[in-house]
């Protein structure tokens, strides 16, 4: 009798929570699809070509409007990046005029970059590229941590979970990839299906054919998207790897531990009724 | 504590600091000899587990401000600068914030183990409202701790929940105006808010000891409710028994925790945190922590702001009253069976309410929160005073040993049983 009550209580909750929209965004703005990501799961990791083509579409597209203030030259070669070699990124920072000062005389000047310089941005601050563009670009750092979608309910539960498909934190790099390949409208190039409201200051940034791959990778939209959401990823998250590899240990010595306690414990209390 | 210690030292070093600082007795008393009801269940290794996420809090928040810059213009890069240079910095940072999620996991959990079993009955009141007291500590701390990062969310997070001060009549503005060092969340908001995320902890601890003091004098309530008769039959000592059976918990819940901190870190969060603060910018939903969410679809649910205010904070001081508002001479929910209805619809209820605060405060979300505010207080105020009066409880074990003995111990108990018997010849 009890029992009945509550579970019809329970039943009629749960229903009324799962009827709730599971769409996000309100409006016609639509759902992200789930991409395959090399890194994403509990044995992810980067895949370092295509961590490198993503630098490739950042550095010939991207920089031209888009900062990436947070991450450093030298950051290109540590371990779990892309990895390019410590001579390529010699060489890539040289490439770049870093502004430095005051000298002796207390002038500003420029030089050359080096390995420990930040990458430099294409607008001296926001307002001059919103002269310069209409909007500020988003700056590239993290933007693949501050942007994500939600599921709804039920399934913003199973993510979470320790089970095929969950584990899922790569709400990021999927909306990227969906955006980039969202201009719907010909006539509209603010258009986009997956920003919330459906228009966007960028214009379609990317198109087949736009960067030169020399490594045999097909030179479409959403390979470009793809790459560069990556890349992205690892310029939100360079110790991804090191946390997953630390967190594999972790787990298995806590599991191990805690097999070695319950044992014990069922020991200790074996002569005591409970 | 019942009575002096009697811890005697087998060295005569030990002895001699014995005799000046009673500090071994101390922990020989509450902590090896102390008398445990044997029938404990594991809802009552939270107690554990919440002074193990303290202890991790405070020391990965004491590294974390070693590198950590709380300035407007420095703090949220200082935080990158931890994420991405600081040897094992993304350790700390997530071990740190999904830290408070945690603590707040075990919190609730502890807290509704409270309201099942009645811990807050006499004579555990004081210990009850030292646990609310806790509660709001942890409340202010996590609030002030969110803001640190000074992204997004914690800034405009602290600009909603700061404004709510205003609402106060007549000295309302003049107190946020006060509160926030000038008049907008700005850097001596920071500023104070991290002074003050840094000292909360301790007073916490400090109440943490008070609590446990409290723990220790009345001793700890079980599942059936029926206090300690005989402590050789009914309790066994605290050492190996609880010790072990603590351990074990802990490592669960910290394997658990690592599942945050290692695979899905930002699960919990909300990505607009990774965008730096920006006054000119409002996020399109202002949500906080998911812990805080009931009580943010409380706040809205009432369609006044000093209203939403006095319901928000009510919903928590109403705690403190529990002791007083049931009358049911029965302590624990496995002998109330009305009431344990009850209580499931009240976790289903904060559930909800849970749900909705992350919900836009429109429609028939609103309708939905106003439904299960209702509920809420109704539960503490009107179903808790008359349960007592009218419900029929199942009648109660004599004893806490006699209660083991008619679910049948444990079958290992018995067999040692038999066991052991030809040596007691």
């Amino acid at each position: 009798m009890i029992k009945t009550k509550l579970s019809l209580t329970i039943l009629g909750l749960a229903t009324a929570l799962v009827a709730g929209p599971a769409l996000a965004a309100g409006g016609n703005t639509k759902l992200p699809e789930r991409q395959p990501w090399s890194f994403a799961g509990p044995f992810g990791t980067f895949d370092r070509a295509q961590l490198q083509r993503g630098f490739q579409v950042y550095r010939e597209v991207c920089a031209n409007c888009h900062s990436m203030k947070r991450v450093a030259f030298r950051n290109l070669s540590e371990a779990g990046g892309p990895q390019f070699s410590e001579a390529q990124i010699k060489a890539l920072a040289a490439e770049y005029k870093i502004k430095d000062g005051p000298n002796d005389s207390g002038d500003m000047f420029e030089r050359p970059g080096r390995p420990s310089d930040k990458f430099p941005a294409p607008f001296a601050n926001d307002a001059a590229a919103s002269a310069a563009l209409g909007a500020a670009p988003p700056d590239f750092s993290l933007l693949a941590k501050a942007r994500g979608y939600s599921r709804g309910f039920p399934l913003f539960l199973v993510d979470a979970l320790p089970i095929p498909g969950g584990a899922y934190q790569e709400h990021g790099p999927d909306y990227i990839v969906a955006l980039l390949n969202g201009y719907s409208k010909a006539d509209d190039p603010n258009w986009n299906d997956y920003m919330p409201g459906n228009k966007i200051a960028m214009a379609a940034p990317l198109a087949d054919g736009a960067v030169d791959y020399t490594d045999g990778s097909p030179k479409t939209l959403l390979q470009y998207s793809r790459d560069v959401s990556a890349f992205m990823m690892w310029a939100a998250e360079p110790k991804l790897e090191e946390r997953k590899k630390t967190g594999f240990r972790a787990l298995a010595f806590l599991l191990v531990f805690a097999g070695l306690l319950y044992y014990t414990k069922k020991k200790v209390w074996a002569d005591v009724a409970h | 504590m019942s009575g002096p210690s009697t811890y005697v030292p087998k060295s005569a070093i030990g002895r001699w600091f014995e005799s000046r600082l009673p500090i071994m007795g101390l922990v020989h008393s509450s902590f090896v000899v102390f008398p445990t009801p044997k029938n404990l269940n594991y809802f009552w290794t939270f107690g554990g587990i919440l002074s193990l996420m303290l202890a991790v809090q405070i020391i990965t928040g004491i590294v974390l401000v070693m590198h950590y810059t709380p300035h407007v213009d420095y703090a949220f890069q200082s935080v990158e600068h931890i994420m991405r240079d600081v040897n094992w910095g993304w350790l700390m940072r997530y071990t740190h914030a999904n830290g408070a999620s945690m603590f707040f996991i075990a919190v609730y959990i502890h807290m509704l183990r409270g309201l099942y079993y009645g811990s807050y009955k006499a004579p555990r009141e004081v210990l009850w409202i030292l646990g609310v007291v806790i509660f709001l500590l942890m409340m202010a701390t996590a609030f002030m701790g969110y803001v640190l990062p000074w992204g997004q969310m914690s800034f405009w997070g602290a600009t909603v929940i700061t404004n709510l001060f205003s609402a106060i009549p007549l000295v309302g503005e003049s107190i946020t105006t006060w509160l926030w060092g000038g008049y907008s969340v700005d850097n001596p908001t920071l500023n104070r808010f991290f002074s003050l995320h840094y000292l909360l902890p301790f007073m916490i601890a400090a109440v943490v000891a008070l609590h446990v003091w409290a723990l220790h004098v009345a001793g700890q309530n079980n599942p059936t409710g029926v206090e300690v008769k005989d402590v050789k039959r009914d309790t066994v000592p605290f050492t190996p028994y609880a010790t072990i059976k603590d351990g074990f918990a802990m490592v669960v819940f910290l394997a658990f925790f690592s599942w945050f901190i290692f695979y899905v870190p930002n699960y919990l969060g909300h990505p607009d945190n990774y965008i730096d603060a920006n006054p000119m910018v409002t996020p399109a939903h202002i949500v906080p922590e998911w812990y805080f969410l009931p009580f943010y679809a409380i706040l809205r649910a009432i369609p006044d702001k000093l209203g939403g205010v006095i319901a928000m904070f009510g919903s928590i001081a109403v705690l403190a009253f529990l002791p007083w508002l049931d009358t049911s001479r029965v302590k624990s929910a496995s002998f109330r069976p009305v009431y344990r209805v009850f209580f499931w619809v009240f976790v289903i209820c904060g559930i909800g309410l849970g749900y909705l605060g992350a919900m836009p405060a429109e429609g028939g979300y609103v309708i939905a929160s106003r439904i299960l505010t209702f509920y809420y207080f109704a539960f503490f105020l009107i179903i808790m005073p008359l349960l007592g009066l009218f419900e029929t409880p199942k009648p109660l074990p004599a004893s806490i040993a006699d209660s083991v003995l008619a679910r049948g111990g444990s079958a290992s108990a018995a067999a040692a049983g038999a066991a052991h018997a030809p040596e007691n010849k």
